[in-house]
């Protein structure tokens, strides 16, 4: 299959048009039949797949950093037929391999919950005008929106017809968002998500599955007169262009300017080295955005996200990512108290979400992560949080070299994680004392044995044994069954409270994951296989 | 099973034991005689009509011809009998008993067939309201009406079956039919064609030749139900659809002959000098009602069809005929159609049969549209004329299906340009404005007994064997 690619140029956008208007965006989405990632199938009813998502996650950061004046985005559909989307495409679904399935859903899901919080992080307003049937994935993106409103011409419903028709799940977070958001009565939601021409006119919004209804002939007009009372005077930031970030993909390697990936497919490991900022780099100017989309800051961590995106999607099988760094903890630490003096500069508030949603892109990644902390590393502050997010930190206890840790503002609750806690405090769970110790530590060099006496790092082998006690744990760690260790891993990664995003990307991976595999769903006469067959689909009844 | 007429619903199902259903039907009587009111025939209403009125649902016999007022007449509920021990005969349940009552794992899809089956029969109503206004002559006006009076009985087989089988939902869909207005904005009919009004009678003669045709044919489709009191209502309506298809085919034919005629009487055979519908603008018109009536069967390649077929809720036309459907399962079949492929050449495509159930009951509709168009060019032979008309394929100007888009020529041969192509749209194929303008400026009402418009000839024997002369519509 051809790899999938993230850095995409706006200009080469093929499903959607982004329209700006003031304080208005408008974000349409039309996409061609023969639009498809793969042409095997047909993208029909605006359904979608991985390729008009790469584009609906690009447009969404670049109306953050190119147009902050925007103040609400309205999802609309570019079809005048009565379709707003019919959610992904699901031939498309039915010939994919499961790992590019969960993929494709883990990352549309992490735009959706982006989208989710925009308002609050970056004050824009996202407005779905349902101008036509939304159906499955097509309703779950207006259900990460802050307000939904459908046209009622009679005809245009919002459903979830998966259980019904698919026998399968919403991919999207479509049933948590309608009980835990949306908050529609739970055996009214039974009643929804088995209902598979769903529910349409007054009803959707009595139900409270939408916000409001308008009659096809004021839509546009209502829909227009909500959007300018929504956007007010939008936002007084001028933005900037965001660069196509470039890389040198090859089959084993990927590099960027701040982060090198090395790939040996053989042993099915990755190595990702990260460099950390020059002193240079924590200058940031009164007005910060004069600093614009290769600045260091910014840089540094959409390469980061592209760098995981490109080994989720196009290296199923390397199973274990080392992470390494090189640079000065002290340039890091001089970094992050610059970010935070400027913290409420538009443009650093920008920066600031795009590392706290990349080291969630790194929690939800289902690789094992080991940090390997070597002299020269620069694991300190906001790149500490990456050792954090990890499975495993290994610390070099050497006897000549310097090598240390530090700690920094940033690491007090600026990136919590999606349980809504820090992951200094998911690391220590009700022990309130040992973040208090560590958060203590803001300012000075930790070496190993000070990291480790503060339960910061996993292991601290010395000089002499590190080379032996690091091969055997990466060794250890890629015979084990990859299945497994993904159901492992998630469950350790995430304890402490649940909130709304653990719950969407934890039954992802444990319910629809599991119902994707079942033979009552892909099986030879599964409802997935059999959607629009001509035979229907038979079931084994047995309740597991 | 008789039929009992005196009744506040006529009606062959025991209402009147079905206490609840009866209650239900009589809150609904109200609302659809308003409905009548608002949006039926324009005027009339108080006018003695000669209508054919269902009293039985033998084969020999079932109707009964009187004057009656519209707003009097007496619609029912009537299905064909049951006998009891019927079996499905096709798709995935073959010998299985039929169902008298919805299974819960097809409602939504009969839900669906049904409500959009229903929609088209007050949305035809409420695009001819005008057209008795301008009526070539008695005779047609009073077809008009049977026409529109059946279909709204046909409104009313499909609210009983909604009424007794679907619950609370089958109720607010029954409510929701009278609501929905043809060509309204914000609550449209469910069909686009059914959205566009009718503003003369060449259109209602090529609307009920063509269009109604497509509901003979989805009828019969359902007619094959596995569920049996759907089938057993359609089985009826197709007893008196077939009228309707008559006054389509034959109005054509009408005005066929009454054009020939016309013909000689101007030495250079143009016949708008003298009032006549010229045999080009007829063509035209074939050339959009039968495209666009063709969209209604839906795309040839279809995953729902499957579906409907396998589940039993909707079989071939006259399915259980053996010999014309020799599969009864349909499997281990494929269906063959042709297409281009990227490079412009012309390629076979296969799909399996079941997939292809709306493109075999287009194969038969084409076939009875030919048959029809054949005994006009007939008219055509006898009267002397050169002219011919044609049937376009059905990949000619395709809104739905594997066909959709392309700019096939009507015979199916080229492909042009989409410049070519709109040009001959606008142009060439389909009647232009100044057509429209001219059939509607010959649009007149002739309403003394025994006379017709100009432009059309009388039929060859009035209806129920009464003259043509009879007063078919007493006017108070």
């Amino acid at each position: 299959m051809k790899p999938v690619r993230f850095n995409i140029d706006p200009k080469d956008y093929k499903h959607i048009r982004v329209e700006v208007e003031g304080a208005i965006a408008k974000l349409i989405i039309a996409i061609p039949d023969d639009g498809g990632f793969r042409d095997d199938y047909q993208l029909k009813l605006n359904s979608y797949d991985i390729g008009v998502d790469v584009e609906i996650a690009d447009a969404t950061r670049r109306l953050r950093y190119e147009h902050p004046e925007v103040s609400v985005v309205c999802i609309t559909s570019g079809r005048d037929d009565g379709v707003f989307s019919a959610g992904a495409n699901i031939f498309m679904l039915r010939t994919s391999d499961h790992a590019h399935k969960v993929n494709f859903c883990k990352f549309t899901n992490e735009t959706r919950c982006y989208i989710e919080e925009t308002h609050e992080t970056s004050n824009q307003y996202y407005f779905a005008a349902l101008n036509g049937l939304s159906s499955g994935g097509g309703y779950e993106l207006p259900l990460a929106c802050d307000e939904i409103h459908l046209v009622d011409d009679r005809r245009s419903a919002v459903s979830l017809p998966e259980v019904p028709y698919l026998a399968v799940l919403p991919g999207t977070g479509g049933l948590t968002r309608v009980v835990d958001k949306r908050k529609v009565r739970r055996d009214r939601a039974d009643i929804f998500c088995s209902l598979a021409e769903g529910i349409r006119g007054e009803k959707a919004v009595e139900w409270k599955l939408v916000d409001a209804v308008h009659p096809a002939s004021s839509f546009d007009e209502k829909i227009a007169a909500r959007l300018e009372e929504l956007a007010g005077d939008g936002n007084p930031h001028k933005g900037i262009d965001l660069s196509v970030l470039e890389v040198d993909y090859q089959e084993d390697s990927a590099t960027y300017e701040f982060v090198k990936v090395k790939i040996d497919q053989e042993k099915r490991v990755a190595t990702i080295e990260l460099t950390g900022p020059s002193a240079e780099d924590s200058k940031i100017p009164k007005n910060a955005a004069d600093l614009g989309s290769d600045w260091y800051g910014l840089k540094f961590w959409r390469e980061l996200d592209d760098a995981i995106l490109n080994l989720r999607f196009n290296y199923y099988e390397v199973g274990t990512v080392i992470i390494k760094s090189k640079g000065s903890c002290e340039n890091v630490i001089a970094l992050d108290n610059a970010l935070e003096a400027q913290k409420d500069d538009w443009f650093i508030r920008e920066v600031l979400t795009e590392m706290k949603r990349v080291l969630k892109r790194i929690d939800y990644t289902s690789r094992t992560l080991f940090t390997f902390i070597e002299p020269e590393s620069c694991f300190a502050g906001s790149f500490f949080e990456i050792a954090l997010a990890s499975d495993r930190a290994y610390m070099m206890n050497h006897e000549d070299e310097e090598n240390f840790i530090g700690i920094s503002v940033l690491n007090g609750g600026k990136f919590p994680m999606g349980n809504g806690i820090s992951r200094l405090e998911t690391r220590f769970l009700d022990d309130a004392e040992s973040v208090n110790n560590a958060l203590g530590a803001i300012g000075k060099k930790l070496n190993a044995e000070q990291a480790y006496e503060l339960g910061l790092v996993t292991e601290i082998p010395d000089d002499i044994d590190w080379e032996d006690e690091v091969r055997i744990a990466v060794e250890e760690r890629v015979s084990f069954s990859p299945d497994a260790l993904t159901g492992m891993e998630a469950s350790l990664r995430f304890p402490g409270p649940e909130t709304m995003e653990t719950k969407i990307f934890a039954r992802l991976t444990a319910w629809q994951n599991w119902i994707f595999t079942r033979p009552n769903a892909v099986g030879e006469r599964g409802g997935l296989t059999m959607y629009g067959d001509v035979k229907n689909a038979e079931f084994d009844w047995k309740r597991v | 099973m008789s039929i009992d007429l005196n009744a506040k619903i006529p009606n062959n199902v025991n209402l009147h034991e079905d206490k609840k259903l009866q209650r239900a039907l009589e809150h609904w009587l109200p609302n659809y005689l308003s409905w009548w009111d608002e949006v039926g025939p324009e005027g009339f209403q108080t006018s003695d009509i000669y209508l054919r009125t269902a009293v039985s649902v033998d084969s020999g016999g079932w109707a009964h011809f009187d004057h009656v007022k519209m707003p009097d007449y007496r619609w029912g509920i009537f299905l064909t009998p049951n006998d009891g021990n019927k079996t499905i005969q096709y798709g995935d349940h073959i010998g299985e008993k039929v169902w008298n009552d919805v299974p819960g794992e097809y409602r939504k899809e009969l839900r669906r067939l049904i409500v959009t089956q229903a929609d088209t029969e007050p949305a035809s109503v409420e695009q001819q309201r005008l057209l008795g206004q301008t009526a070539p002559s008695l005779y047609d006006m009073r077809n008009l009406f049977q026409v529109n009076v059946e279909e709204g009985r046909h409104l009313w087989a499909m609210v009983y079956v909604l009424h007794k089988h679907f619950g609370k939902d089958g109720r607010e869909e029954a409510e929701e039919l009278l609501t929905r207005r043809s060509g309204h904005v914000d609550h449209p009919r469910i069909l686009q064609t059914f959205n566009n009004p009718m503003t003369n009678w060449l259109d209602f003669f090529c609307f009920t030749m063509f269009t109604d045709r497509d509901g003979k044919y989805q009828l019969g489709a359902l007619a094959e139900s596995a569920f049996d009191p759907l089938a057993r209502s359609c089985q009826f309506m197709l007893t008196e659809e077939a009228h309707h298809l008559f006054v389509g085919e034959t109005g054509i034919r009408r005005i066929v002959k009454r054009t020939c005629e016309l013909m000689k009487e101007v030495p250079d055979g143009d016949v708008t000098k003298v009032g006549g519908i010229p045999l080009e603008v007829l063509q035209k018109h074939i050339n959009h009602w039968f495209s666009s009536s063709m969209d209604l069967f839906g795309g040839e390649n279809s995953s729902n069809a499957a579906t409907y077929f396998s589940s039993a809720l909707k079989g071939r036309f006259n399915e259980n005929d053996r010999k014309r459907h020799p599969n009864a399962t349909a499997l281990e079949e494929d269906y063959s159609y042709t297409t281009v492929d990227e490079k412009g050449y012309v390629k076979t495509v296969n799909i399996p049969l079941r997939r292809a159930m709306n493109a075999v009951l287009l194969d038969d509709y084409v076939t009875d549209c030919t048959r029809a168009l054949d005994k006009w060019n007939r008219t055509l032979e006898k009267a002397g004329v050169d002219y011919r008309f044609y049937l376009p394929t059905t990949k000619f100007h395709r809104n739905v299906g594997i066909y959709a888009g392309q700019n096939y020529t009507p015979d199916g041969t080229q492909i042009l340009s989409d410049a070519e192509y709109k040009r001959h749209c606008e142009e060439v194929w389909f009647p232009t404005k100044e057509d429209k303008e001219y059939i509607d400026s010959l649009m007149v009402s002739v309403t003394e007994p025994g006379k017709f418009a100009n432009w059309i000839a009388p039929p060859t024997r009035g209806i129920n064997a009464q003259p043509l002369d009879f007063e078919y519509v007493k006017f108070h």
